[in-house]
């Protein structure tokens, strides 16, 4: 009951801020609705048992990746952006009907594949402790763990070229 | 009333499908890039969903390098605005027609 009551609230506050950054016309105002979602989403995290995740989602993404977004929002001074209200009514209303459309049938698949009775998560049992991840990752997972930080080191190099002002 | 795993899944989906939504119908970079965000959100979702359901640990590693991609893909991806922004003095993706046939 109570884990119900909590899941509800986290998804609605999680839908309401996904509608929000995407109906949100100024873009620090969607940057702000995002890092709303991502708190619940990380909720949700700790619902499933995976405390783990839970706090690297707050601290590499709402953390992290949000304020980075934040600082280029500034930094561009975009507010006045989008003011100028486009005609592409056809578009908009294409997208959401194929969105809407994908949405049906992805649902539908999986209620219908899941089964009404699956257990959402396992009680008791906590596969998302940091000790489990760590040993899965520094044992089975060790290259693409090695991939990884070559591939974050290729970003940084990549992004300071791309955003420096001359190269000379 | 219990949580099931469908629960799950369905509102995964339906944060996939506001995210994809929002890359269609939004012009401005910075938005789309906040939308694909989104949609990486309810893939990881439906894999920390499946891994807690299967009581496995391999979905919670591949959530951990969704998050590393998502992170460099962040990097570069505001770094091309910044240098777009300072080219063309605009962000909006329908007045960036260099490239487009």
């Amino acid at each position: 009951m109570f884990t119900a009551f909590v899941f509800y609230l986290f998804a609605a506050v999680a839908l309401a801020g996904a509608l929000f950054v995407v109906l949100q016309r100024n873009p620090v105002y969607s940057a702000l609705a995002l890092i709303l979602t991502l708190f619940a989403v990380s909720g949700l995290f700790f619902l499933l048992n995976t405390p783990f995740i839970g706090i690297l989602q707050i601290l590499v993404y709402a953390g992290a990746i949000m304020v980075l977004y934040l600082f280029v929002i500034m930094l561009l001074n975009l507010s006045r952006e989008e003011s100028i209200l486009r005609a592409h009514r056809l578009q908009r209303v294409v997208g959401t009907l194929l969105g809407g459309l994908l949405l049906v049938v992805v649902a539908a698949v999986a209620i219908r594949q899941a089964g009404p009775g699956a257990p959402g998560s396992v009680p008791g049992a906590a596969p998302g402790t940091a000790e489990a991840v760590g040993r899965a990752l520094f044992s089975d997972f060790l290259f693409p763990f090695e991939m990884a930080s070559i591939l974050l080191l290729a970003a940084i190099v990549g992004a300071i070229v791309m955003a420096k002002e001359d190269l000379r | 009333m219990t949580i099931t795993l469908s629960h799950y899944l369905v509102l995964a989906a339906a944060l996939f499908v506001i995210g994809l939504v929002g890359v269609f119908i939004r012009r401005n970079a910075i938005t789309i890039l906040m939308c694909i965000e989104l949609m990486l959100n309810a893939v990881n979702l439906t894999f920390i969903a499946f891994a807690s359901h299967m009581n496995a640990v391999d979905g919670l590693i591949f959530v951990f390098f969704v998050i590393t991609v998502a992170a460099a893909e962040v990097a570069v991806g505001l770094a091309i605005v910044i240098a777009l922004f300072r080219n063309r003095d605009t962000v909006n993706l329908d007045e960036l027609n260099l490239m487009r046939w």
